[in-house]
């Protein structure tokens, strides 16, 4: 099976916001196919390594089939939260577009089905 | 079928949005507008004590003129509003000054009181923080709001009672437009399944434009995005609802950006709380209804918790940042070398400061480590941004006049100081907590202009 190299970006798209201290980022697949990988293969720990030099304490991941979305609770990745922040983005809106560059490894014969 | 729109996601959102989405959607029956965010309360309770006067988003009384102006020219609109702040009857009294001289009248403005619950928490009971599970005690003294997220009971009440504005304090967002939904229905408060349809699309539109278009993944593929349309709700008294915009605005309203926004800022999505109802998105159910039109389903409502979470806030010391401009080789060492000097400054003048950060925007620290570093041998630049929070207000205000210096004594290739001395502002901790309900008396007052 050959496997091809690609970014999150090609087959989902996201949005990032706070919640208190915690930030969450929803990614969303384009297709039905593309859900189904990333269920089987975004984890909260590929979630969690890939944000570690961030400081996120723990990652919980939530899914929504119903919406073919997986939702990411990012617990203290925002420090001390919004307010007390001295971070440029204290309130997370940059994540989103961060974790669509993550790259995964995909069946060749699946990322066909992914793409929208 | 009633049309609700939101004409505003957070104090700060674009001026006359109000009026130009009337103008647009004149056939709206209900306009709400969210200003409060979680911090919004402290910086309204500084107001307030500079002036007893103010204290809510006087924004908002902006907006209102171009409400009445629609109003004068015979639309029956509803306005719902939660710029009230900490004194939204100090907000309904400029409203009803400006509506004096109208011919609109008679108009009946309501005032949604009881969510301050500064007094409560300043009793003997403990109120531990919800995240972290401190006591109160470690922050009493320092308080500076505490307001519950009342829902919709009180606003579907005023509205009953024919208000033509309805001005709140703190209420949870969707509650805005559950209220509406709510009283124009006759929906009862355990009618779940209605409530939590409607709180789902409360929370869709209560950011504005960010479901019609802002903010979205597929950014490069919006036309006009100058002049995207605020969101409308075309909601049926089944609770099943359409999200869509108005014509002829700039955006689009489809399936992305609908699950973008019902994604936005929420943690378990089987229990997304509101003070109305519990609601589950894991039946939801998207449909496409024509352009610019997305359906929404199966929204699973439960009973509400017996208690309101509070949004308390505190002094919590002063912070400031200043940035200057880094061009050259060696970057990266230039943005450290430029922050070691600046905070050593400070240290000598008397301050080890409590709280610093060194950020140099270009080089990846918007979010540290995701982007790589690069070659520190090239030509690039970037922002050096400093940051300091601290309880003194002196220390940081050292730390103000320690930037602009940089320019003589730092490293070559500084530029661009012109903003350097930032000024020392309040810092506002977090503190969300919980109340029972039945320690929260909630009432209606009425501004009526004849």
């Amino acid at each position: 099976m050959i496997r091809e190299k690609v970014r999150l970006r090609e087959i989902a798209y996201a949005r990032s916001g706070d919640k208190g201290r915690n930030a969450n980022v929803g990614v969303i697949a384009y297709t039905e196919e593309g859900y189904r990988f990333l269920e089987d293969q975004l984890k909260a720990e590929v979630v969690q390594a890939f944000f570690e030099t961030i400081g996120v304490e723990e990652t919980v991941r939530y899914e929504l089939p119903n919406l073919g979305a997986l939702n990411f609770l990012l617990k203290g990745a925002l420090g001390e939260g919004g307010s007390r922040s001295l971070r440029i983005d204290a309130q997370g809106k940059a994540l989103g577009q961060a974790l669509l560059q993550l790259e995964l490894m995909i069946p060749e014969d699946i990322l066909c089905k992914c793409r929208p | 079928m009633i049309k609700i729109g939101n004409a505003q996601g957070f104090w700060g959102d674009q001026a006359g949005a109000a009026a130009r989405l009337l103008i647009q959607q004149p056939d709206l029956d209900y306009l709400t507008m969210d200003y409060l965010a979680e911090v919004s309360l402290s910086l309204l309770a500084v107001q307030k004590e500079r002036a007893p006067t103010l204290g809510y988003a006087r924004d908002f009384v902006e907006e209102f003129r171009g409400v009445i102006r629609r109003w004068e020219e015979g639309s029956h609109v509803k306005v719902v509003v939660n710029a009230g702040g900490l004194n939204p009857m100090g907000c309904a009294q400029a409203c009803a000054e400006l509506l004096k001289e109208s011919p609109c009248l008679p108009k009946k403005i309501a005032v949604v009181i009881g969510d301050d619950v500064l007094d409560e928490l300043k009793k003997g009971d403990d109120f531990p923080n919800l995240d972290t599970g401190e006591s109160l005690e470690t922050v009493k003294d320092r308080l500076v709001s505490a307001n519950a997220y009342l829902g919709a009971s009180s606003i579907a009440e005023a509205l009953d009672q024919g208000a033509d504005l309805v001005i709140t304090g703190r209420v949870a967002d969707p509650s805005l437009v559950v209220g509406c939904c709510a009283s124009h229905f006759k929906w009862k408060f355990d009618e779940y399944h209605k409530l939590a349809q409607a709180t789902v699309a409360g929370h869709l539109i209560e950011c504005g434009t960010q479901v019609t278009g802002g903010i979205s993944t597929q950014w490069t593929a919006i036309e006009d995005q100058a002049n995207l349309g605020y969101p409308v709700v075309e909601m049926k008294e089944d609770g099943d609802f359409v999200i869509t915009k108005p014509d002829r605005t700039g955006g689009f309203v489809n399936e992305q950006t609908v699950k973008e926004q019902l994604l936005y800022e929420i943690g378990d999505p089987d229990k997304y709380l509101s003070p109305d109802v519990e609601v589950s998105f894991l039946e939801l159910s998207l449909s496409d209804e024509g352009e610019d039109r997305v359906g929404v389903t199966g929204a699973i409502g439960r009973p509400p918790p017996d208690t309101y979470k509070v949004s308390a806030t505190f002094r919590d010391g002063f912070a400031a940042e200043g940035t200057v401009a880094l061009f050259g080789t060696q970057l990266r060492e230039k943005a450290s070398l430029s922050g070691q000097i600046v905070f050593e400054r400070v240290r000598q003048l008397g301050f080890a400061l409590e709280n610093t950060l060194c950020e140099c925007i270009g080089l990846g620290d918007v979010v540290k480590g995701v982007i790589e570093e690069g070659d520190d041998r090239a030509l690039r630049e970037g922002m050096l941004r400093l940051s300091v929070r601290d309880s003194r207000k002196e220390a940081v205000e050292c730390f103000a006049k320690a930037i602009a210096p940089l320019v003589t004594s730092g490293p070559q290739g500084v530029t661009g100081y012109f903003q350097a001395r930032p000024k020392a502002r309040p810092v506002f901790g977090f503190w969300p907590c919980q109340i029972p309900v039945d320690r929260v008396a909630t009432d209606l007052k009425w501004v009526e202009v004849e």
